[in-house]
């Protein structure tokens, strides 16, 4: 197990290798020069061309490159051609907001959508199933912009309930010591901003999770299907084990793995539908961070905010088979 | 309920329900079962033995299936009529079940000590301790060795043979009066069959169990059974005890399976097989359902269904052969 933990570890070098020369080149290719948007319209030739230098943006691509990954070797991000800082320094609480977005969403997802397909499954051609697997449908194919737009009209502009966009009340700010601000809120024993930052996750997380969930409820659903009809479930209740230990305890650990394999793969969608919702919702996310830093050409940042994302999600399906091998006993890396 | 039988099962009928065609799997089905006693429920694959045994755990898979008519009296209570909750407290404590499947009839995620001490944990205010204890007990009872490492162990690291036995001590543990046998030998080679058939027979003994042993082979039958009932699509064609029913079969069909039992002596033979397959529950409207396999067959077995009735004692056939007096009258 460790030693294939290792082995996926070193496996990774090369794939994010091809990162970020897939990145380094791609970003370049967009029109657009930094130093002329950094210094706007009216800059004059000789501004730009001595920005341009300074920024190092003279030299040939294929320098760049090379010294791009001098400075990743030194685990060194690079600066932000904008803001002038490390970008090691300022990418933790945007990753902060986006981790905290995506858990809650992750939860909602993996909670209402493993319930609903063991509901589906158990009560299989009731009113429950047929009405929980069009809802799924519809979920699987909805547009998160959409969504998204139609929670704020509803439950902020019509009913008030629950704020429009940010993480937090502008005026309250929660004082920042991890950036995750369900926790920073909770060790401050602020209750006020603690329900405050929970009101602000409602909407976004409900519209990232909408589409993990559907596809959730609908694979457990089958994978619970065909595992209640199995010989140990029968045994179970042979045994006079109530339903709800059969269901949970029997069923529910066996049917997890293709749920499981899921998440791995929703994480990929989870992090990606994050720039749509964060933008919808302004939430200052890595979604939001690599967006803007595409309008300005920034560069580092594009590449190294990219290249973060990549290695969470690779990492996150390595977490994933790991689960595998824990929860199956069957299952051995070596 | 006659004094000494634990379970009588009386005109149990049930059925599939399929495109909202009534198939009966089981077509009025009486046997009585006696404290300490083992009988064999006999029949090819696909005669409803194994939807016999379900209905009377109360498992058998709904929808399609529902048992639709009869009583099954235990404890002088019709287990047909009381409440899951009841019911639940049953299986597993006064009336057990193993299965054809020791492949896949184990928790593959879960150890064999959880499961084990699971079956305890339902019915007894016990510690865990104390169900930890009486697990290894257990193993140990049915000739398992290293049963201590083996609580740690999940099934896919035991043998068929290994697992049926855990799955015999799992079902004994908490000392069922009952213990139904769903063909436990079928999926394991001939040497360890026999071991695993006298297990059974060991623990009948030493604990008393009455048993219901359920297979296709009657040559496991006569390993350890004291009374057989032969099944034929659905319904009850002969009962006797089994030095009878080998020795004078009376309904064609039993017959027939005292042929195909392979004989040790004869290796050269062809092995015998009843021509014909059973037929789909339901198909068979009128008259004998074993009409199309028979070689006696007359023209009333097409008209009318045969009685089981009583020809001698105990040993009751259901087959016109055996029906002439009352037909003459
Ligand atoms: N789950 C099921 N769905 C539909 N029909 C079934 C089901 N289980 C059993 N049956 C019907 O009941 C009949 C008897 O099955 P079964 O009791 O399993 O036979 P046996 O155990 O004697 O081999 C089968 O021929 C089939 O028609
Ligand atoms: S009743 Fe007729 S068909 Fe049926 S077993 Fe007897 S002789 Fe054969
Ligand atoms: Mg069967």
């Amino acid at each position: 197990m460790f030693s294939y933990t290792i082995r996926r570890l070193l496996m990774l070098i090369p794939v994010l290798f091809g990162m970020t020369f897939i990145v380094f080149f791609m970003i370049r290719a967009i029109p657009g020069d930094p130093a002329q948007v950094i210094l706007g319209q009216l800059a004059t030739e000789e501004a730009i061309n001595n920005l341009r230098a300074e920024l190092g943006l003279d030299q040939p691509w294929f320098t760049q490159y090379f010294e791009y990954l001098k400075q990743l070797l030194t685990l060194d991000l690079g600066e932000s051609l904008r803001t002038r800082t490390a970008v090691s320094e300022e990418i933790w609480p945007y990753m902060a907001a986006t981790f905290e977005l995506s858990f809650v969403a992750l939860l909602i997802a993996v909670v209402v959508g493993v319930n609903a397909g063991i509901i589906s499954a158990w009560f299989q051609k009731s009113w429950f199933d047929y009405t929980a697997m069009v809802v799924a449908l519809v979920g699987v194919s909805m547009p998160i912009f959409w969504l998204g737009l139609m929670e704020q009209w509803i439950f902020s502009v019509q009913l008030d309930w629950l704020p429009p966009s940010k993480r937090e009340n502008v005026k309250n700010p929660v004082e920042t010591i991890t950036h995750f601000y369900l926790i920073d809120s909770l060790i401050q024993g602020r209750m006020d901003q603690f329900v405050d930052v929970v009101k602000h996750l409602i909407m976004p997380g409900i519209a990232l999770a909408t589409i993990p969930m559907a596809i959730i409820a609908r694979i457990t659903r089958s994978s619970m299907l065909e595992v209640l009809r199995s010989d140990y479930i029968r045994t179970a209740r042979a045994k006079g084990q109530k339903m709800f230990w059969v269901v949970y305890k029997h069923s529910l650990k066996n049917a997890v793995i293709p749920v499981l394999t899921v998440i791995g793969l929703q994480t990929g969608l989870l992090l990606g539908g994050a720039i749509l919702t964060e933008t919808i919702f302004s939430w200052p996310g890595i979604g939001r961070y690599i967006y803007n830093a595409i309008e300005y050409r920034d560069y580092p940042v594009i590449q190294s905010g990219i290249l973060i994302v990549a290695t969470i999600f690779v990492l996150i399906n390595l977490i994933v088979d790991l689960l595998y091998a824990f929860i199956d006993p069957r299952i051995k890396y070596n | 309920m006659s004094e000494s039988s634990v379970l009588q099962v009386n005109g149990l009928k049930t059925s599939f329900f399929m495109d909202k065609t009534e198939v009966p799997a089981v077509d009025h089905v009486d046997f009585d079962l006696k404290q300490g006693e083992i009988i064999a429920i006999v029949g090819e694959s696909g005669c409803g033995k194994s939807v016999t045994s379900l209905s009377i755990m109360g498992l058998v898979p709904h929808p399609p299936g529902k048992v639709v008519g009869g009583e099954v009296f235990f404890n002088d209570e019709d287990l047909l009529k009381v409440s899951e909750s009841k019911m639940r407290d049953i299986r597993g404590n006064e009336i057990a079940m193993i299965f054809q499947e020791p492949m896949t009839s184990l928790n593959p995620l879960f150890t064999i000590g959880n499961q084990i001490t699971e079956a305890i944990l339902i019915h007894r205010k016990w510690s865990k301790k104390q169900a930890k204890a009486k697990a290894i007990e257990y193993l140990k009872l049915v000739g398992l060795p290293r049963a201590e490492a083996l609580m740690n162990e999940y099934p896919h690291q035991l043998s068929g043979g290994m697992r049926q036995r855990v799955m015999i001590a799992m079902a004994m543990v908490c000392e069922p009066k009952v213990l139904i046998a769903d063909e436990p030998t079928t999926a394991l080679d001939v040497t360890i069959q026999s071991q695993i058939l006298a297990l059974m027979k060991r623990l009948n003994q030493k604990l008393n169990t009455s048993i219901i042993l359920i297979t296709h082979d009657l040559g496991v039958v006569s390993e350890i059974c004291e009374r057989v009932i032969v099944m034929y699509a659905g319904k009850i064609v002969e009962e006797a005890d089994v030095k009878t029913i080998f020795e004078h079969p009376e309904h064609p069909y039993t017959k027939g399976l005292i042929q195909s039992v392979p004989d040790i002596r004869n290796k050269k033979e062809r092995l015998y097989s009843i021509p014909g397959n059973v037929p789909i529950p339901g198909s068979i409207k009128k008259g004998c359902r074993f009409a199309d396999r028979c070689e006696f067959v007359m023209d009333r077995c097409r008209e009318k269904t045969p009685e089981l009735i009583s020809i001698e004692g105990d040993h009751k056939v259901r087959c016109f052969l055996h029906q002439e007096s009352e037909e003459q009258n």
